[in-house]
């Protein structure tokens, strides 16, 4: 086995335990505006003479593009420019694309030769507004030459499918196999093998609010103004600016709020690339705005969609020593992410239990679908799921309780920091108190003896208990480790902060990235800022800086934004405290050292009498230079570039990968469910929700995201579906037929904060925003199975629909009779 | 497109008078050319509520309704809930609930509220929820909606101020 060696860790913080502010369930400093219908989402942007884009969707899965006729459009009323995808190749290029081949699935803003999935754009109308562009779009003659089509993934590796990019030659864009530990020996040893064969069928983010770009290119300065809600990657912003192949200094981006993301607007460049392209062609402003249905078939962000064959070694006493898993993922027609969703997968890959050995095959594949995005959990939440199962079945073979081999397994408190099999370490956690918190909040006893009680009177209620992990705070190498030769094997995940203290001593906080999509970062900046320095955190002024002339910034994804904003606030605090110390002992007259904060301000220690409030300190700074000396210069204005703070580099033989995802929060949800076996139908009678993500901001705040996860937790695991048919047609189009949960199928929860501080993030705070969506669909999975046991059935497809349900009910039943 | 129809709307207590196409969406109306953008638009097909506006008093989907289908109606928007600097009693109880968090529901949740708590203005919290059941709400999972708007049904009871009352006559 190989002995990895392993950088030390950063050093142990000690956190302040006297928090006036980080800790408090304060009302969001966001709210107001949202509320009076003055958000300013990228919609409300549009100004008067302000052209409108459309784009022409495919409304075939899979076809070569034989000719596009734009006459008519060209001359329809109120139309500026009809751009078709090959026109838009002259004038732009390649999307960027984290694959480790991108020239063998070329992927641009529209399509060139050939249409590879249903709702892919063909050609693009500018006019002056959206009616008259839709108009001039059904006046676009294409004319397709069909090819059959591939939208499963299976089907997609058998030899003979429709190839979805002939210059791959196949439809698998990439194939690994990672060992991690001694898989053979631990399989070998094991007293039994448990097998199962896993499908979690794609859903996806879908946002209240669509992509939307305002692009303004100015041919006299040959710059491009862009407001939109997507491309929060500050840092990365050199890949759109290269796909519009204007120079990254005459590309400004301004981020709006955005009307939710999920990750669905995590780095959307196609849109704005549209809108650029559009707006550079004419020399006018140019809106795109994706409708609805732009944002179901062509929106990016499909989430996973895989197939697992798993098995689990485990002991006659529970003792889980090793997995092997082959994962096939269909990524749709392109595959923009490369497959860091699998990356999060190995980053909490045996979640919370002492799982030594893994063995990790990894098909990506190719289909006539949309292209996989981002949706909360990023691939991590799937790897919960079919952990969760595995356990669960190992558990019924076993004839063991499901809470009792859980806790067997898990990782001790005594045991952190802990690093799993492929590498990735876990900073701290105590799984048990999370589990009891969780059951003595669910009455798990108590629905134990409901459920005896009811199954007596022919009704099935189950009880689902699953323990897993939230990952949090990503490091920019677990794109790049899959490949032996990164194109590109950058470490870099920075946020900044710039913190301004003006001369009547309020305080200004400016951000580098679009850091709202409906998390709280205005909120958890004025907090940590207030805690900082004592003010109250309603006072703190929040503002975004555009991306020319801003700090290096990486935005929101794999909840990194608390704990990121987190460190720049400390770090530019820090520097604020330091120059205001020095300014304060000139003023009384003392030595810096004798001075210590308290207040608001620098008093003399030991007597508090003597002090200079920070209100004070700043007007002197800002106003009286010459009180000071020739070194201090005006003003009190700091910023912070916070890096990550805990990434090492992955094994050149990547055995070890390498920390990579090490603030680790868990959790424990316990749903009770009752299965009309007639029907199909599930409804969620109980939901308690325990959640350990260090030390809370806003703890409220969190309790909402939870609580709003787990919602979208319930959409996946039983509503929420892109279902294409045989022929490759898109049949969940509209809200009508992607069915969202609303407030009646979703329960009133019960929600429990357990707090172990990270020892390495300032406060000791990970990240939490995802960790309903990352926990809800195993946990439901599980209650549901819990429920069909005495019928035999056991559930291992994602979204358990009724017609599914029922199918698998019938099966049992047939088998029963045989 | 088509010739231009003369629509006169009342939208929060204001009245205007404006040329539209027939074909032009209530919602693009009081988006584009009245400017109130507080209205948001969801899924554009009647199902997510987001565009949800008072005609009359009575909560509709203004995506799926045209503005001249509004002539001569009183509509209230988000716009009409607060009074200057103070909030609404229902915007004040969703802020101190946090029944919100990307706020692009929140127009079209509070004006359903309202309606709602016309309807029950005593309610439980299974009226609000079967009430509300009718928007979409892709963040919150609902529950802190429901606690808002139970905690402002006593302060509405106490003001008296239920939905504001469509008032016609102001000239624009």
């Amino acid at each position: 086995m190989t002995i990895v060696e392993r950088p030390a860790p950063p050093p142990v913080r000690t956190h302040r335990q006297d928090r006036r502010w980080v800790g408090k369930s304060i009302n969001k400093v966001e709210d107001p505006k949202f509320l009076r219908g003055r958000g300013g989402y990228v919609a409300d942007l549009v100004r008067p003479g302000t052209l409108h884009a459309a784009v022409l969707r495919s409304p075939v899965p899979h076809a070569r593009i034989v000719s596009v006729d734009t006459r008519a459009a060209e001359i329809a009323p109120g139309v500026h420019a009809v751009i078709t995808g090959a026109r838009a190749a002259e004038l732009t290029g390649p999307l960027p694309d984290f694959g480790p081949d991108p020239a063998k699935h070329t992927w641009r803003c529209l399509a060139v030769d050939k249409v590879r999935y249903v709702g892919e754009g063909v050609a693009v109308v500018v006019a002056d507004n959206r009616y008259l562009a839709e108009d001039a779009l059904a006046l676009i003659d294409v004319e397709y030459d069909p090819l059959p089509a591939v939208t499963d993934p299976e089907a997609a590796l058998q030899p003979g499918a429709a190839v979805v990019h002939e210059a791959l030659g196949g439809n698998v864009a990439y194939e690994r196999q990672f060992d991690f530990g001694d898989v053979e020996r631990d399989f070998a040893e094991a007293d039994l093998v448990v097998r199962d064969r896993l499908r979690w069928r794609r859903s996806g983010g879908q946002p209240l609010e669509t992509v939307g770009v305002i692009a303004d290119f100015d041919p006299a300065t040959q710059k491009l103004t862009v407001h939109t809600n997507s491309l929060s990657f500050t840092s990365y912003m050199f890949m759109a600016a290269g796909a519009l192949g204007i120079p990254m200094n005459k590309f400004d981006v301004h981020q709006v709020p955005a009307g939710g993301s999920f990750g669905s607007k995590l780095f959307v460049t196609k849109p704005t690339v549209i809108a650029g392209m559009c707006s550079r062609v004419l020399g006018r402003p140019v809106a795109y705005l994706e409708d609805r249905i732009d944002n179901i078939t062509n929106g990016d962000h499909h989430g996973s969609d895989r197939v697992y064959d798993v098995e689990l070694a485990v002991m006659r006493d529970g003792t889980m020593r090793g997995m092997a898993i082959d994962v096939v993922d269909d990524y749709g027609a392109y595959i923009q992410f490369g497959v860091g969703h699998h990356g999060n997968a190995l980053a909490q890959v045996t979640g919370p239990y002492t799982i030594g050995s893994v063995r990790y095959r990894l098909r990506a594949v190719l289909t006539n679908k949309t292209q996989q995005g981002a949706y909360r959990g990023f691939g991590s939440e799937v790897n919960n799921w079919m952990l969760e199962q595995m356990v669960d079945k190992a558990a019924r073979e076993l004839g063991m309780d499901p809470v009792e081999i859980r806790r067997r397994n898990f990782i001790r408190p005594e045991q952190f920091p802990y690093f799993i099999p492929s590498g990735n370490v876990y900073d701290s956690g105590n799984y048990a108190a999370v589990l009891d918190h969780t059951l003595a909040l669910a009455d798990y006893d108590h629905w134990r003896a409901e459920q005896a009680r009811l199954r007596e009177q022919g009704r099935y209620v189950g009880i689902g208990v699953i323990s897993a992990q939230e990952r949090s705070v990503f490091s920019a190498t677990e794109f790049w480790f899959w490949f032996d030769d990164p194109a590109a094997p950058v470490t870099s995940s920075p946020e900044s902060v710039t913190l301004g203290v003006d001369a009547t001593g309020t305080i200004t906080a400016t951000l580098y990235s679009c850091a709202f999509w409906g998390n709280s970062p205005e909120t958890m900046v004025a907090q940590l800022v207030a805690e900082e320095f004592d003010c109250d955190p309603h006072s703190v002024s929040i503002i975004y800086h555009g991306t020319s002339g801003g700090l290096p910034a990486t935005g929101p994804g794999g909840s990194r934004t608390t704990v990121m904003l987190a460190g720049a606030v400390e770090g530019a605090s820090a520097k604020i405290k330091a120059k205001a110390r020095r300014a304060a002992a000139h003023l009384m007259e003392v030595d810096p050292g004798d001075l210590e904060w308290a207040d608001g301000g620098f008093h003399v220690r030991g007597v508090p009498d003597q002090r200079k409030g920070l209100d004070e300190i700043a007007a002197m700074l800002h106003m009286f230079k010459h009180s000071f000396p020739e070194d201090l210069e005006s003003g009190l204005e700091e910023s912070k570039v916070f890096d990550h703070p805990y990434t090492t580099m992955p094994s050149a033989d990547r055995s070890d990968l390498g920390v990579f995802y090490p603030f680790m929060g868990n959790a424990c949800h316990v749903p009770v469910v009752e299965v009309d076996i007639e029907t199909g139908r599930v409804e969620v009678l109980a939901y308690a929700a325990v959640h350990d993500c260090g030390t809370l901001v806003n703890p409220r705040s969190l309790s909402g995201h939870i609580i709003g996860g787990t919602a979208q937790g319930i959409g996946t695991a039983l509503y929420e579906e892109f279902v294409y048919d045989e022929t490759g047609q898109l049949v969940t189009g509209s809200f009508l037929d992607y069915s969202i949960p609303t407030a009646m199928e979703v329960p009133e929860l019960r929600i429990g904060h357990v707090e172990t501080p990270s020892p390495y993030t300032p406060h000791g705070i990970k990240g939490g925003g995802e960790g309903g969506r990352m926990m809800a669909p195993a946990a439901l999975n599980a209650a549901v199975n819990d429920a069909l046991a005495p019928l035999g059935v056991r559930v291992t497809e994602l979204p358990m629909t009724p017609d599914r349900l029922r199918a698998a009910i019938r099966a049992a039943e047939a088998a029963g009779r045989r | 497109m088509t010739g231009l129809q003369q629509v006169t709307l009342t939208v929060n207590d204001r009245r205007y008078t404006l040329a539209v196409e027939p074909r032009r969406l209530l919602v693009d109306v009081l988006r584009e050319d009245l400017g109130l953008v507080g209205t948001h638009v969801g899924c554009e097909h009647g199902v997510c509520g987001t565009c949800t506006v008072l005609l009359d008093g009575a909560s509709i989907r203004s995506c799926t309704t045209l503005a001249v289908q509004a002539d001569g109606r009183a509509i209230r928007t988000v716009e009409g809930l607060a009074d200057g600097a103070q909030l609404h009693p229902l915007q004040q109880a969703f802020w101190d609930a946090q029944g919100l968090q990307c706020g692009y529901c929140t127009p079209g949740m509070l004006m359903r509220a309202l309606e709602v708590l016309e309807e029950h203005p005593d309610p439980t919290p299974e009226q609000v929820r079967e009430g509300i059941a009718s928007n979409l709400c892709r963040c919150t999972g609902y529950q802190y909606i429901v606690e808002a708007v139970m905690a402002a049904a006593p302060r509405m009871r106490e003001t008296g101020s239920t939905a504001p009352e469509p008032a016609t006559g102001a000239q624009a």
